[in-house]
């Protein structure tokens, strides 16, 4: 290391003479830091997303490696947002890898004290059979003066208000196709 | 939203964030919008910046008060008396914007000879009956027009107010052509009179002794909103579940929307209603809604009675001479049950409208709830990214509700505590739900998350942003677009080739989306075009609305989402950058209707079509190209002149003259005064909240009669005034949110980063209290009503400042709720579980933003003493399932031989679930046992055999 290169090395050499006086930046940088490069200038993709807490809509841009997000950022094209997230939307990484995340069909039979496996196969089937069940024990064909009622009451629903505009859709029709008309979200709550 | 769909024809926030920025002066009311909105809030400082004055009224001082100009505490609940004072300051000294009050709202319509206000009543409108709990909305109607009265609310047999929240995209119905004015404003039964008179008794001294505001500081909100609105300057109004979690609301809203009109803030730049909302797709689930009193584009869900047939259904939505888009709803209604049922729906069979199923009351969640504690009634039960068991009201109720279950689903991203109720709710350290005999199926699937799919979102403003897919979602995880599709599918090869008509539906219901990929998801763009909309003679997708036809020859699922896919181009995933569009970013998402980004803007301009000033331009007429043109898509047919005046016995459409902004209204006007659409009056009158330490001092009338509640024991109220009890719970307390944390907690106590931020639940006190009840900071108190005991760690900080009311000092209490003791980094007590079930009767929204309680120092007992402790506050305080509970307080007063009993047995359908008159009388008259038999812990109806004697209490100072 030549004399120069040394004195170079210094931050507050650098504070004085480069374009950092204030050493908050490029003149604090150490050797380390200067060869780092951030996640999201390694992503094979980004896709473009919308934060999924509070109803603001900010942007996202998903920075994915390998298959797997490796960074959420905010998008600062977003007319409203402009790239800003707040401390959730900032940490929403971590809600779609923390080790909080179940990825496993759970299964509580009746009056059992533990959770048990359960194939994801079967869980529809089981869950198939008890709502025709539920919905034909539940059902009124009519009210006492005879008007139609064509439905049953024995399924209730609750959900909606984090979930897509798709979804929701699919979820009435198929709930009012079958006849069950308690469905309900949050923005009763 | 029907505060505001009563008010201006559609339940959304009137413009859009950036719109903020060009307001004179925001008030902030009702939220704390730095904490819980936050990137949101930079619009606010940006005005702030450039000298807009920003306006917080809140009880509790927050980050959204630390950044505004002027904060001002107020006691919750009484927000009507602030902005009733400011209205009457407005009428009084006639500082409104004349004009535009002339033009565009119905303050010289004539009201029927036969309404009387609460002067005439001391806090009740006319029509009210206390047997059933509800008005007859009759003698509200404008002269002339009488015989349009709600004719639901005379046959129903309780309070039946699915209409109430139908107003999302619309007014309600009145015959336009029948309509009498007076422009001068004199005649007595004007509407503008009417008001003058109703607000009368709205002044800054009442404003003093019921809010706690000193009538210097009430001076500085009206003049500095007053002053700030008219023909050059414009200011917003923002609120959020502050105002909308109580059993009053709506007409929180509408105090709001009529001050808005007044000052002819509607429309225009700057100025408006921002309605901020909670979730990423709130707006989305009402507009496509998961609620059961709607249909997708705020049509109603048919009723058994009063919709008997597709003619009798569209009818009651068009109205008899009804002016506005809803003259259309037939073509609407028919393009979605086209979009339901394809090819099987058919002119002939009325489009399978009357295999429709029917709703005849309230089936809302906390019914449902009481149903499910019932037993026998409802056997499954679905949870769709939501954990009732910490979100919901009075989590007690809607844990041992589940408890009674045959099964359920949960599908989360989390193992949420409603998914682990059986082991781990506070009912089994209590006692009352044992694993062993707790007999709930439970299937627990995985979900995937917001980048694990593609969809939109449609948030606070109206805008839908599309999701691109960024990843496969792991493991057995899966969308709700996956679980239902493959559940219909499921379900229709089992049910194939059944004769019963009651499987009809289901197999003529057009299901045929087609799936990709390994976990055969379908595909959401394909359900997104379903629901813009064809023309199914060309399959070509439509461009909006208006092309929609009544012949079955279109479908669309949801009619005012239509456009979102024209030209065969997802609008909602456009994304030019912000920076290269102007300020409202057409090209950025889409948003309803139509990409409209301020609602109302013909109101921008004068009758004439000319911007009212230079400075607040945003839409106008241009009499060279013939068509309104300026910086936003006219919310107006854009072709129709200022001048244009509709002929005689026209309707719908081409009845809205070139100077109705208010396309939506059946009388294209802005209502100041709502004849019809609002359950509880025309005009916001302040009740106190279900629960008050304090006497209504502007009516007799305690609480807003027309509240709804579930009279259940485990959801007892406390009394209030006149009623005798209520100082054995003094204080009040109040809810919200922080910002490092989201609702229940799913999506925030189980992540690392926000459970370090926000670590612990905790109260905020004020020093006061803190001295008066010995709590210590960082210490521990728990804090108790007839519900629940919740524990949390003492914050003592004048954020929360004492407020003088009717010469005695009160306190409030403030706690976060995003708290439970299943799961996640971060445990606590459930602060909902202190809530009460009284609903507002227009949209069955519980109040969380107000009620009693008692506060000591320490930790809450564990266990069965739990128990103990609740009951001795009961008995102490005189709670029983009558307490708070009769309809009008002056009944109360002077019975005339009726019991409290027995008047709060009025509209038992109302007050309770399930129970014969006999039984409820049993179980009103007598106090009671919380806890559940022993051996047979998840018995938790009300059964007589447990219930001792209790005398019916007497009024305060009786």
């Amino acid at each position: 290391m030549g004399v120069r290169t040394f004195i170079e090395g210094w931050p507050v050499y650098r504070q004085l003479t480069g374009d950092d006086p204030l050493g908050r930046g490029a003149a604090a940088q150490s050797k380390k830091s200067k060869s780092l490069t951030p996640r999201t200038a390694e992503a094979d993709s980004v896709a473009k997303s919308i934060c999924p807490y509070c109803a603001v809509g900010c942007g996202q841009r998903v920075y994915v490696k390998d298959g797997r997000v490796t960074q959420i950022e905010g998008d600062p094209d977003s007319p409203h947002s402009r790239g800003r997230l707040c401390p959730k939307g900032s940490a929403s990484e971590q809600l779609v890898n923390g080790p909080q995340r179940m990825t496993q069909v759970k299964y509580r039979a009746p009056y059992a004290t533990e959770w048990s496996d359960l194939d994801l196969e079967t869980a529809m089937e089981m869950i198939v059979d008890r709502t025709i069940e539920a919905r034909r024990r539940g059902w009124q064909d009519a009210d006492d003066q005879g008007n139609k009622l064509n439905r049953t009451m024995g399924i209730a629903s609750l959900g909606g208000a984090t979930l897509d505009n798709e979804e929701n859709y699919l979820i009435k029709k198929l709930f009012t196709a079958m006849g069950a008309i308690q469905v309900e979200n949050q923005a009763r709550i | 939203m029907p505060g505001l769909g009563a008010s201006f024809g559609r339940g959304g926030a009137t413009s859009d964030l950036q719109d903020l920025g060009n307001a004179d002066v925001i008030v902030i009311q009702g939220s704390n919008m730095a904490e819980c909105h936050p990137v949101g809030f930079q619009w606010v400082m940006e005005a702030k910046a450039r000298g807009t004055k920003v306006i917080h009224i809140d009880p509790r001082f927050t980050r959204t008060s630390a950044l505004a100009d002027t904060y001002v505490p107020i006691r919750t609940g009484t927000d009507i008396v602030l902005l009733g004072a400011i209205i009457n300051r407005v009428l009084t000294q006639e500082r409104d914007f004349r004009e535009y009050v002339l033009a565009y709202t119905n303050a010289s319509w004539l009201v029927s000879e036969d309404f009387q206000g609460t002067e005439d009543l001391d806090g009740l409108f006319s029509g009210f009956d206390s047997e059933t709990r509800s008005y007859d909305t009759k003698s509200w109607q404008y002269a002339g027009a009488e015989h349009h009265g709600d004719e639901q609310e005379e046959t129903a047999d309780s309070q039946e107010s699915e209409s109430g929240h139908s107003l999302g995209a619309g007014g309600a119905a009145v015959d336009h052509e029948s309509i009498q004015r007076d422009d001068t404003l004199q005649d007595p039964r004007t509407v503008w009179q009417v008001m003058k008179r109703h607000f009368a008794r709205y002044t800054p001294e009442m404003v003093q002794e019921v809010c706690g505001i000193p009538t210097d500081l009430f001076d500085e909100i009206a003049e500095a909103w007053i002053s700030n609105s008219g023909r050059e300057k414009t200011g917003v109004l923002v609120y959020s579940v502050g105002w909308t979690q109580r059993g009053t609301g709506v007409q929180y809203i509408r105090a709001g929307a009529i001050l808005q009109l007044l000052l002819g803030n509607m429309g225009r730049p700057g100025g408006g209603v921002m309605a901020l909302r909670g979730h990423a797709s709130i707006q989305g689930s009402t507009d496509i809604p998961t609620l059961y009193n709607l249909l997708p584009g705020y049509l109603q869900m048919p009723h058994a009675e009063r919709h008997r047939s597709l003619a009798e259904y569209i009818d009651s939505i068009k109205g008899a001479n009804q002016k506005g888009f809803w003259g259309n709803a037939d073509a609407y209604t028919i393009s979605l049950l086209k979009a339901y049922f394809g090819d099987a729906a058919t002119a002939e069979n009325d489009y399978l409208f009357d295999a429709m199923p029917k709703i005849n009351g309230d089936h809302g969640t906390y019914g449902q709830v009481m149903d499910m504690i019932e037993g026998g009634k409802i056997f499954g039960y679905f949870l769709l990214g939501q954990n009732p068991a910490v979100g919901s009201a009075n989590g007690r109720a809607q844990r041992l509700g589940m408890a009674n279950l045959d099964w359920m689903v949960v599908r989360d991203l989390v193992m949420i505590e409603s998914a682990t109720f059986w082991k781990d709710a506070p009912e089994v350290e209590t006692g009352e739900i044992v694993p062993e005999e707790c007999r709930t199926e439970v299937f627990f699937l995985p979900a995937a998350s917001h980048v694990e799919k593609e969809g939109t979102f449609t948030q606070t403003q109206r805008l839908l942003q599309w999701r691109e897919k960024a990843v496969e979602a792991p493991g057995d995880c899966t969308s709700e677009l996956w679980f239902f599709y493959h559940l219909g599918r499921r379900m229709r090869e089992k049910l194939a080739g059944s004769t019963d008509p009651r499987d009809r539906l289901l197999l003529d219901v057009a299901w045929d989306y087609p799936v990709h990929g390994e976990k055969q998801e379908p595909s959401s763009e394909d359900v997104l075009r379903e629901i813009n909309g064809y023309d199914r003679s060309t399959g070509d997708l439509l461009p909006g609305y208006t092309a929609l036809k009544a012949d079955g020859s279109t479908s669309s699922g949801c009619w005012i989402y239509s456009g979102v896919y024209a030209d065969d181009v997802n609008q909602a995933a456009r994304r030019k950058p912000g920076r290269e569009q102007s300020l409202h970013a057409h090209e950025w998402g889409w948003a309803w209707p139509m990409n409209r980004r301020v609602l109302y803007n013909r109101a921008s301009a004068d009758p004439d079509g000319k911007p009212w000033s230079e400075r607040k331009a945003l839409v106008w007429w241009d009499e060279a190209q013939g068509r309104w043109v300026g910086d936003d898509i006219p919310d107006f047919e854009a072709t129709k002149a200022p001048s244009y005046r509709p002929p005689k016995g026209a309707t719908g459409v081409e009845a809205i003259a070139g100077d109705d902004p208010f396309i939506m209204q059946s009388d294209g006007k802005g209502w100041l005064y709502a004849p019809k659409g609002v359950v509880d009056g025309p005009l916001p009158a302040h009740y106190e909240p279900a629960e008050s330490p304090f006497r209504n001092t502007v009516y007799t009338q305690q609480q807003n009669p027309a509240r709804e509640l579930y009279t259940n024991h485990l959801n007892e109220v406390h009394p209030s005034p006149p009623e005798r009890g209520s100082d054995v719970f003094p204080f009040v307390w109040v809810t919200s949110r922080l910002t490092e944390h989201h609702t229940a907690g799913g999506m925030s106590r189980y992540l690392p980063y926000l459970a370090e931020l926000q670590p612990a639940l905790f109260m905020e006190v004020s020093p006061e209290l803190a001295a008066q009840q010995g709590l210590e900071h960082l210490g521990w108190a728990h804090v108790i009503t007839a519900r629940a005991v919740v524990e949390a760690r003492v914050m003592v900080t004048d954020r929360l400042a004492p407020l003088r009311i009717q010469d005695r000092v009160v306190h409030q209490i403030w706690m976060p709720y995003h708290w439970g003791g299943g799961g996640g980094l971060t445990t606590g007590d459930v602060v909902n579980d202190l809530a009460h079930l009284t609903l507002d009767p227009n949209v069955h929204i519980q109040e969380f933003k107000a009620g009693t309680c008692d506060v000591q120092p320490g930790r809450r007992p564990r266990g069965g003493e739990v128990l103990d402790l609740i009951d001795a506050y009961r008995v102490r305080g005189a709670v029983t399932m009558s307490s708070g509970a009769v309809a009008v307080t002056a009944e109360l007063l002077d019975p005339q031989g009726k019991s409290r009993v027995e008047q709060a047995m009025a509209g038992a359908t109302g007050t309770g679930t399930g129970h014969s008159a006999a039984e409820m009388e049993k179980v009103l008259s007598v106090r009671h046992d919380v806890r559940s038999r022993p051996g047979q812990p998840q018995q938790n109806g009300v059964d007589p055999a447990v219930l001792d004697a209790h005398p019916d209490t007497s009024l305060e100072g009786n």
